[in-house]
């Protein structure tokens, strides 16, 4: 415990010389320095913490006081949790988790594969017009989604997919495709061309050299966006209200836990254990893929 | 779930079998548009399409049927709730990326070769991971409030301490008073956002050449000029990008409000209007004007975060 945790970022982040920053700190009064890194990450852990204590009290105990006092008296149980999957209390948080699961999976796996040929194309094929193209997928990014909502529904309305989850799987696909073909195309871009000559001169053509070269090389490239968009999907809001906001039918995670908190506002051991329910994909995801997930973030945010 | 990802699969597997057919000298030529087709037909059908619509229908009425011109403009930047959107929009973006860098900024430096350094980088981080629903109602219930009487007990933090301090409990998320509750809001946003200011400036620092470092230390330079002369010029383009990204993202700023107040008691922002006016008051047409608006100010934001990005690249 003292000298090494498994929630490692990133190696490669990790100087061995100390920094400029670390001198600043040590010469900048320590035990003050220490003390405010503590204020802040107690700051930023308590209000979890306090929400997940109380998801494990009785019902009861959580509407009468504070979840401070579990500590003189503290009272553990379940019920909050099987209330929140009984169909009986109308939550059934199962359901969501579910339809939660049947969004995301397609949302992720298509655009990432989309945005892999894209990018590839982009990167290594010579056809007329790619500069031109590949500006207006880059300058697509500006787009906010909310400009592009109400003729969606529309669309999907005329379409008659209104009510299933494809147009959750194509709005999430489209949204995503600017992005990553930018933060893929950064990554690929990158590989030695070399590599990819020795490819043609062995005969292979566009289709192999993507499988065979490019694939293997891309892959940590591809988790990193695959979890981006996994976490973002999985957290969404708007998307799933504007288009699944009908019912239980293919209705997310999220927007059963906001409309609790309009409808039962008070019933705060269904609050708390669903919010932990609709946490632990997304903090597992995190805690296990954290690295990868980092990269993504500084790919997409400074210099990759 | 299974008919998408099988009739997606097809998709592909006919893209790919054509691509590996082609021979010739204009191969590449179609390989290239062949791995572009589904790209391009997707964002034309779902991004562009539907934006240019939205443009249009920002001149029509709440169904969409008549011409109004601009009067969905005037609207927003006349009538009085609208405009109270919009104030809330402009206190949210000037203090959430600045506060947000800030804490994030410091605290990189403070936990930087420290002993726990992941263990606590991933406390500030792991807010990231979780909804702003999530976020939403962990906040929630700190700013809990319970009437001041006898055999009432406080069930949220905040005003328990407070009550602890010999004050009376607040309706923290309903007080108006000084924009109180749009700064609560606030703060739940930066609890979120920190830790991606923290990563990123975290990675900067970490950037530093150590030569630079070693140099300003024979030199005998203060801690403090250490800071202010080699660690802030050298992470100022990454402090930049940071501030513009999170404003960005605040701009955009939707679930936490909608969880928290749904955009009542004078807290609603602009992403939050939208989908207020869009489902809730059935007015397309505003609706389609606020989409825009977003869109407007976001653009040069998003312009000059590309521009800082490349050219530091």
């Amino acid at each position: 415990m003292m000298t090494a945790t498994p929630l490692a970022t990133a190696p490669e982040l990790k100087a061995e010389t100390p920094g400029a920053a670390a001198l600043a700190k040590k010469r900048l009064s320590s035990p003050w320095a220490s003390l405010a890194a503590i204020v802040i990450a107690v700051l930023w852990t308590l209000p979890t913490f306090g929400l997940l204590l109380s998801s494990f009290r009785p019902e009861m105990d959580i509407k009468r006081t504070g979840w401070w006092t579990f500590f003189t008296n503290p009272q553990v149980t379940l019920d909050n949790y099987r209330a929140v999957f009984d169909s009986d209390t109308g939550v059934n948080l199962g359901t969501y988790f579910v339809n939660s699961l049947m969004i995301c999976i397609p949302s992720v796996l298509i655009p990432v594969s989309l945005a892999a040929l894209a990018a590839y194309a982009f990167a290594w094929v010579n056809f007329r017009g790619k500069n031109i193209l590949f500006v207006a997928v880059f300058a697509l990014q500006i787009v906010p989604l909310q400009v592009t909502l109400i003729p969606l529904l529309t669309i999907f309305a005329k379409a008659g997919i209104a009510g299933t989850f494809w147009p959750l799987w194509l709005a999430h696909t489209t949204f995503a495709l600017p992005l990553a073909i930018y933060l893929l195309h950064n990554f690929i871009k990158e590989i030695p061309a070399t590599l990819i000559e020795a490819a043609r001169v062995d005969g292979a053509g566009h289709v192999s050299i993507f499988f065979k070269v490019m694939l293997p090389l891309l892959t940590p490239a591809l988790a990193a966006f695959g979890i981006f968009q996994f976490l973002w999907v999985w957290n969404d809001l708007l998307v799933a209200l504007v288009f699944a906001g009908g019912g239980d039918t293919v209705a997310p995670i999220t927007l059963q836990l906001a409309n609790l908190t309009g409808t039962r506002g008070t019933a705060w051991h269904l609050l708390a254990s669903g919010t932990f329910v609709s946490i632990i994909v997304p903090v597992t995801v995190f805690l296990l893929l954290q690295r990868y997930f980092v990269r993504g973030l500084l790919a997409g945010s400074v210099k990759g | 779930m299974l008919s998408a990802l099988l009739l997606f699969a097809a998709v592909l597997g006919v893209i790919l079998f054509l691509a590996s057919r082609v021979r010739g000298k204009r191969s590449d030529t179609w390989v290239g548009y062949l791995y572009l087709l589904p790209v391009v037909l997707l964002l034309a059908v779902g991004l562009v399409y539907p934006g240019l619509r939205t443009v249009y229908e920002s001149f029509f009425d709440a169904q969409g049927s008549a011409f109004i011109g601009v009067d969905n403009y005037k609207t927003i930047f006349t009538d009085g709730d609208q405009l109270s959107v919009l104030g809330n929009t402009i206190i949210w973006v000037l203090i959430v990326p600045v506060v947000a860098t800030g804490i994030g900024l410091v605290y990189a430096i403070l936990v930087d070769k420290s002993r726990f350094e992941s263990f606590a980088k991933a406390l500030i981080f792991l807010p990231m991971a979780i909804s702003m629903v999530a976020a939403g109602v962990i906040w929630k219930f700190m700013y809990e409030y319970r009437p001041d009487q006898q055999n009432v007990k406080q069930i949220g933090l905040i005003n328990q301490i407070i009550v602890w301090l010999g004050g009376k409990p607040v309706q923290l998320l309903i007080t108006d008073t000084a924009k109180l509750n749009t700064l609560l809001l606030i703060v739940v946003f930066i609890w979120i956002q920190a830790g991606f200011a923290m990563t990123i400036l975290s990675a900067a620092i970490k950037a530093i050449p150590d030569e630079i470092i070693e140099a300003a230390r024979l030199d005998g330079v203060s801690p403090w000029s250490m800071f202010v002369k080699i660690t802030l010029p050298s992470v100022r383009t990454t402090i930049v990008v940071v501030l513009t990204t999170l404003a960005i993202g605040t701009l955009k700023v939707f679930d936490v409000v909608r969880t928290m107040t749904g955009g009542n008691f004078r807290t609603s922002v602009i992403a939050n209007e939208f989908y207020s006016q869009l489902i809730r008051a059935d007015n397309q047409g505003l609706a389609a004007a606020l989409a825009v608006v977003l869109f407007v100010l976001v653009t040069p934001i998003i312009v000059y975060n590309i521009r800082q990005v490349r050219q530091e690249a």
